[in-house]
């Protein structure tokens, strides 16, 4: 049986007014149907940090994570703000799709097309309108740096992305992500499909990133949350229960549902 | 009985209802292609017909088979597209998809001389169109258009919703994912599809009796203006389709070697059949590896 936990008492940090954020949310809620999944989350994104969203299985994390950039569209309705650069991109008449090349997403399973390593790149750059080869050949060098792909991969650029591995895949779904240089990324438990070699590279790709993007990463691996994040959001049953920096969540977290989570006596 | 017993039991069954099964169909084969072949020659293949005893070759028939496939292709591949697409991937859950549902489930049960008499009535006496090419392959669209509909659905439908989501994810519209990013990765299903399709029209008999025709003008095959009487693209002059040709060889034939005639005519209808299947399993294995590996 799961423990009973109060909703009412929570500990959600504020930045000061001085710290540039990237993404704010203000009373999100998400309804599948009758559903309420995600209750009131406000919560703000400090700009080029790496924040980690963590809590169990149905906890509502992805479902907050998918909202961002309006992946929920047709699937769940989202109410309330989402502040950025000063525009709520949760009003109906908001272009989504320049929304998502602002914000791009990463999935839980690799996810490349069906087509080369090159055309997995710039097959939607093409589509935005960008023809020119040079530039072209040159986003696709960056991107897939940036991604730390590039050695890997730099000979057979016209070979099926699907001969890749399972971490080259997803390392090959980040370039292509971060080819729209976006501003914010946003990945849905990007490791888990990997094994831990395929991590640790996806993870020190995720500190390089960090300099240029802001991250928002849901995880489901603590220690990964506690190597990578600056501050992590802690999920319980639709409910945003703690946000605080991530030495002091995985330290001294502020409240008991948090406490019996990072100690693993939950439930 | 034990366990291992009735499964000894079992697979004996399976084994024998399957042998019985591809015994039947080599069987046909074999039988057709034993009495037809040794018919068919070079002058049968590319002869005329005699229009009173229906004695003679059959390459007017077997043209306009072709004809008359590629032409009800044309015509139903892009509706049924259009409405696979639309079934697949923007149809939602509701009484009105399945609405549309079912009325595709019946249209695909209707017996083809129905569609036949359908098309006769509707083409070739109210809209005065008469026996021609273009009655008897809108017939074949009715009769084509349920299969292929569901096919393209189906293929759609197959393809990962990750595919979709990474295609929306980079700012893509529906539409752009849909047709650069599913369909390429559909499109082997879907023309092993089209290409089986394409082995049942071609041996349709029933339907095209009362729309295209049952008889086979000596055509010019010099002359490819479609606008000319004689010209074999002429869309509105009446065609026999060589499986036509086989019922009426059979029913109203008055050659004397009528009986060698429709099984030579049947022979080659059979291995016309046999390389469409072989295609599509070519085809779509091809393109498979095209799509999925490198170039």
């Amino acid at each position: 049986m799961l423990k009973e936990y109060s909703f009412e008492k929570t500990a959600i940090q504020t930045f000061a007014d001085n710290v540039p954020l990237a993404l704010r949310t203000e009373d999100m809620q998400v309804f599948y149907g009758s559903n309420h999944a995600m209750h009131d989350a406000s919560l703000s994104f400090p700009k080029n940090q790496i924040t980690a969203l963590i809590g169990a299985s149905g906890s509502g994390k992805s479902t907050y994570l998918r909202s961002l950039n309006r992946m929920n569209d047709g699937i769940a309705t989202v109410t309330g703000k989402i502040w950025y650069h000063d525009v709520d991109i949760n009003e109906p008449d908001v272009n989504i799709y320049e929304i998502r090349r602002h914000i791009g997403m990463v999935f839980q399973r690799p996810n490349p097309f069906s087509k080369s390593i090159r055309e997995n790149i710039i097959y939607a750059l093409r589509a935005e309108g960008i023809k020119d080869k040079q530039v072209l050949a040159e986003r696709v060098e960056r991107s897939l740096r940036g991604a730390a792909l590039w050695d890997e991969v730099k000979d057979n650029l016209d070979k099926s992305a699907l001969a890749l591995s399972g971490g080259q895949q997803q390392r090959l779904c980040i370039a292509r992500s971060i080819a729209m240089e976006p501003d914010v990324l946003l990945l849905d438990e990007p490791c888990s499909a990997l094994d831990p070699i395929s991590t640790v590279k996806v993870e020190e790709t995720l500190a390089e990133l960090r300099k240029k993007y802001t991250i928002i990463i849901v995880t489901h691996n603590m220690q990964q949350a506690a190597r990578i994040s600056s501050q992590c959001a802690f999920f319980h049953l639709g409910h945003v229960m703690e946000y605080t920096p991530t030495a002091t969540m995985f330290s001294n977290p502020q409240i008991p549902v948090t406490q019996d989570y990072i100690s693993g006596s939950f439930g | 009985m034990n366990a291992k017993q009735k499964d000894f039991l079992a697979t004996i069954t399976i084994n024998v209802i399957v042998a019985a099964v591809v015994g039947i169909l080599f069987f046909l084969l074999a039988y057709i292609l034993i009495s037809g072949l040794p018919h068919v020659s070079w002058s049968f293949l590319t002869g005329t017909t005699d229009s009173f005893s229906g004695a003679g070759g059959i390459g007017v028939q077997l043209f306009n088979s072709f004809y008359l496939l590629v032409l009800t292709m044309l015509i139903s591949i892009p509706i049924s597209l259009g409405a696979g697409i639309y079934l697949a991937e923007y149809a939602k859950d509701n009484w009105r998809t399945h609405l549309i549902r079912s009325a595709i489930e019946v249209l695909s049960s209707l017996p083809s001389v129905v569609v036949g008499l359908f098309g006769f009535l509707l083409f070739v006496v109210k809209f005065k169109i008469g026996f021609s090419v273009i009655s008897g392959a809108i017939a074949l669209t009715f009769f084509n258009l349920p299969l292929l509909t569901r096919n393209i659905e189906e293929s759609l439908s197959a393809v990962p919703r990750n595919q979709r989501e990474a295609g929306l994810s980079l700012g893509m519209s529906k539409w752009k994912t849909e047709i650069g990013i599913i369909l390429p990765v559909a499109l082997p299903g879907i023309v092993t599809g089209v290409v089986l399709s394409a082995g049942r029209v071609f041996g349709e008999a029933a339907a095209l009796i009362y729309t295209a025709g049952q008889s086979a003008p000596v055509t010019n095959f010099a002359d490819w203006n479609p606008m000319d009487a004689a010209s074999p693209l002429n869309p509105l002059r009446p065609a026999e389709t060589l499986a036509v040709h086989i019922w009426k060889v059979n029913t109203e034939g008055l050659a004397n070697n009528a009986a060698q005639l429709s099984a030579a005519a049947s022979a080659v209808l059979i291995i016309a059949v046999l390389l469409f299947n072989l295609g599509a399993r070519v085809l779509g294995n091809y393109l498979y590896r095209r799509v999925t590996a490198s170039k």
